[in-house]
């Protein structure tokens, strides 16, 4: 073991008490009374929340799907534009990252609100208002626009690593742009798809805040469960950390299973 | 040689960046032919390539395929396929899948596929191949991948653009001798691309030298090695000694303060001319009654010769030569009329 | 493939419009004379000088800028420390288990970071008693725990990328080791280090979800502050704050964009130079 590597060390024990630990404890707690002892209620009590958890699937499901259907082409678009070109179109799509996405789904609040910008131009062209916000489309519309740029990232850099003359071979070797897309670019994004894909399911599945300003008391999700038993009025670390828990598995689970398509050795675009 | 017209350009010119990178191209592509571009690198080679392939559409100009104008029609109609320079395997395809997805698009059934895809591996000599994944692959063994994969569709043209210019020099001079083996025994048109010299003649029926976009020569490697139209072909192809001269009459050159006997006429009375000889066309003589004679400045072995420059009236001459001589000592140099090749003076760039 | 085709415009510009059109509304809304979020009540910068004045707001955003540079700094050096440290490791379980930790906070849902961030303190407090409460120190902690795997990260890759043989031929050239590692390693991962420092400094500024577990109502950040102004719906000054955010991030996105294009223009010109074809 070379010398050098003992500069890593300050750092496992960092990650030691801040990571391993509070993880121990969730663990701890999800399996404990609040005096201390072992049990497997709160466990058992999480089938309550089947709703939730069946609610919360399903729209970071649907959110998922629709980012990967609207990012998949701007991403190529993107990764074939001249760099001048796509220089601008990645600032565009990182600048709306770089506001805090409190105040985004605050915009969205002010747009989709019974009396918000859109019912007021409705009304102002003659049709009747729409019930937009506390609806589960305006849950999953708030997913899609804050999450959207985590799709269209990874794709745009596994992308810009396919070679032009790649794309080109496949036409030459007779395959027009629907057979290149399906035989060629597709395979070879692959790994870019699995990363969008964990990059915006996991925040959509486990988001507290969104739900609760777009979809109002009724659509409550993960999150906001996990919320109201730490910080909220239902206080109960140890059902909380139950739940959290079983969130935990299933992220680790879907992972798992995504990670199986993913062919490529290292994983790509990770990091944005 | 047969004498029918498989690929025709006529007037082609294209531009990149609002400037003129290829100007008025014109070009007979012979069925069953192995013709060469040749030219450095800019000079439009590799874009008049793309063009028969149909990858770059001309601005002006008519591209014809059999006698039939193509110039609208997409790679993917056209009866060409290209063997790329990085060889632009499918990364997330083994060799077998590479090869067979040409044919896969076409729709051909699976038995015929497969004698197909394992007659051209056995073509390039990768017959065990077939489950490889393409980066367990050397360079090499890529690039005969990247022939089986293009020649298995049975184009009438394969285009190779510098197919050879990764490889190793070992390799790739019995990558030269396969191509070649390949071609013949497929009995269709290559259309070539390279900027090594060498590789062009070994390979070629015809070699097309191209410069900023112009056609300045089409001919045999012989023509095009012994009578180069300029001095720039002459350098080109080939190290030359290129020697500013006048010609007084017919069949009569002066340089280096000399009259030369040479084979060359046709030119104005007094015109300004450009002389060049190869470097293996100089004899090594005694100084005494020698026409030219120097200073030798330098030797260097190279195997089969021995490179000597020789520094005459303040120009250095490049002589091979079996002949050793010493650093320093006087020579004098021999050339025959034949040897003395006129080229009109080339504009000043 | 790159023809500008209409369908292609009018699909890039459908995206774009879907992710500035909330923006361009809250900018718009900022300058509402009224409190309202439809009637327009004439042009006013009423809403920045309220802004300005509120004590809670300024103060977050203090607490911010103090919690987001000590966290960065921190995070920068324990990461570039811990990936020199990781690079040297030939023993490949411990090296997997020491990736997997750092992958933790990045692949973990932010929530049950922060739920698992407010169990240790509370757990040290009341069963340790360690003398902990929640604040700026927690914030601090937790932050830098988040930001670590970043620099990490970012520094692993251009360790790896470096020749091996520069840090030995330092040392052939008469460097101890630590002079080899300040003189010829840091300034190779230089690049490494600058992008995880700021990409952590990005992530702490923004952060929300772990803030909110693990600050006091006294002790705010300011997400965690616009987080609670906004579930009260209403207050024109968020749109007066997003737009000063919005204009801010623009301004230093043209710079960044400017520099990074001029860059490109000059390393393209060296190319052309030598071969254009």
């Amino acid at each position: 073991m070379k010398k050098s590597s003992l500069f890593s060390l300050p750092y496992i024990v960092w990650s030691f008490i801040f990571v391993v630990i509070p993880m121990l404890l969730v663990i701890v707690f999800a399996f404990t009374t609040t005096d201390g002892q072992f049990t497997i209620a709160n466990i058992s009590q999480v089938s309550d929340y089947t709703p939730v958890f069946v609610r919360s699937i399903w729209l970071a499901f649907i959110a998922t799907v629709i980012c990967l259907i609207l990012g998949y082409p701007m991403a190529f678009i993107m990764s074939r534009a001249l760099s001048y070109n796509r220089r601008t179109l990645v600032m565009l799509i990182m600048l709306p990252m770089w506001i805090n996405f409190l105040l985004r789904t605050f915009a969205w609040m002010t747009l989709l609100e019974n009396n918000g910008v859109i019912n007021s131009l409705i009304t102002l062209l003659g049709f009747k208002p729409l019930r937009m916000i506390n609806t589960q489309g305006a849950v999953i519309l708030g997913m899609v626009y804050n999450y959207l740029p985590f799709m269209i990232m990874p794709l745009y850099s596994v992308m810009t690593k396919i070679d032009n003359s790649v794309i080109e071979a496949a036409q030459d070797l007779g395959a027009n742009s629907i057979n290149t897309f399906v035989r060629v670019i597709i395979p070879l994004s692959l790994p870019g798809i699995t990363t969008g894909i964990t990059m915006v399911f996991i925040p959509a599945i486990s988001t507290f805040i969104i739900s609760r300003m777009l979809g109002g008391g009724s659509n409550m999700l993960i999150g906001d469960l996990i919320d109201t038993k730490f910080l909220g009025n239902a206080y109960n670390p140890n059902l909380g950390s139950a739940i959290s828990l079983v969130l935990m598995v299933f992220v680790l689970l879907f992972m798992s299973v995504l990670n199986q398509f993913d062919t490529s050795e290292e994983k790509e675009g990770m990091v944005v | 040689m047969e004498n029918k017209i498989i690929v025709k350009l006529q007037n082609i010119a294209v531009d990149y960046d609002g400037e003129r990178i290829l100007n008025n191209i014109n070009l007979d592509i012979m069925d069953k032919e192995f013709i060469t571009f040749l030219g450095p690198s800019g000079c439009g080679k590799t874009t008049t390539l793309r063009i028969i392939g149909g990858f770059q559409a001309p601005v002006e100009g008519d591209v014809f395929f059999d006698g039939k104008r193509i110039n609208d029609l997409p790679p993917y109609k056209r009866q060409v396929n290209t063997v790329f320079q990085r060889y632009a395997l499918f990364p997330h395809l083994n060799v077998y899948e590479n090869v067979e997805f040409g044919l896969k698009i076409s729709k051909l059934p699976e038995k015929e596929r497969h004698i197909r895809v394992l007659e051209a591996l056995e073509l390039v000599n990768l017959k065990n191949y077939d489950k490889r994944r393409i980066n367990q692959l050397s360079g090499g063994q890529q690039q005969r991948i990247a022939i089986a994969r293009a020649i298995v569709n049975r184009p009438k043209v394969l285009l190779l653009d510098e197919p050879l210019g990764a490889l190793d020099l070992k390799l790739r001079k019995e990558m030269q001798t396969e191509l070649k083996r390949i071609q013949q025994s497929l009995g269709i048109t290559f259309v070539y691309v390279t900027h090594d010299q060498e590789e062009a003649l070994t390979m070629s029926d015809r070699v097309v030298v191209m410069k900023d976009g112009d056609i300045l020569q089409i001919g045999t490697p012989q023509d095009i090695y012994n009578e180069p139209v300029n001095a720039f072909v002459a350098d080109f192809i080939g190290e030359s000694n290129i020697i500013d001269g006048l010609m007084h009459k017919d069949y009569l050159v002066e340089f280096c303060n000399d009259y030369f006997d040479c084979v060359d006429k046709g030119f104005k009375p007094m015109e300004q001319v450009q002389v060049v000889i190869r470097p293996e066309d100089i004899k090594i003589v005694k100084p005494e009654g020698a026409k030219l004679s120097g200073l030798v400045e330098s030797i260097t072995f190279k195997g089969v010769h021995y490179e000597i420059v020789v520094n005459s009236l303040s120009h250095n001459w490049i002589i091979h030569s079996t002949q050793f001589v010493e650093v320093g000592s006087l020579i004098g140099m021999e050339v025959t009329p034949e040897d003395i090749h006129i080229m009109k003076r080339m504009e000043e760039e | 493939m790159t023809q500008n085709k209409w369908y292609k415009k009018l699909y890039i510009s459908t995206i774009l419009a879907f992710l500035y059109m909330p923006i361009a509304v809250l900018i718009i809304y900022s300058f509402n004379g009224s409190k309202s979020r439809t009637v327009w009540a004439g042009f006013s910068f009423k809403w920045y000088i309220e802004l300005f004045q509120d004590k809670l707001i300024m103060h977050s955003l203090l607490n911010t800028l103090i919690v987001g540079l000590i966290a960065s700094v921190l995070a920068t050096i324990l990461g570039t420390a811990a990936a020199v440290g990781i690079h040297a490791y030939r023993n490949k379980v411990l090296r997997s288990t020491v990736m997997n930790i750092t992958y933790m906070p990045i692949l973990n849902p932010e929530i049950v970071m922060g739920v698992s961030l407010l169990l240790l303190f509370v757990y040290a407090k009341e069963q340790m008693h360690v003398p902990v409460e929640l604040g700026l120190i927690t914030l601090i902690i937790a932050h830098v725990t988040f930001c670590t795997p970043y620099v990490i990260l970012n520094v692993l890759p251009k360790l790896r990328q470096m020749d091996k043989n520069t840090y030995e031929a330092a040392m052939d050239l008469g460097c101890n080791p630590f002079q080899a590692f300040f003189k010829v390693v840091v300034p190779e991962i230089m690049p490494g280090i600058v992008t995880g420092f700021l990409l952590a400094l990005t992530y702490s500024i923004d952060d929300f979800i772990i803030s909110y577990f693990v600050s006091s109502g006294a002790t705010q950040t300011l997400p965690v502050t616009i987080g609670s102004m906004v579930r009260k719906r209403i207050s024109p000054k968020i749109n007066a704050l997003s737009t000063i955010i919005f204009v801010v991030v623009l301004v230093v996105l043209l710079i960044v964009n400017f520099v990074g294009a001029e860059k490109e223009k000059a390393s393209m010109k060296k190319v052309k130079g030598g071969s254009f074809r």
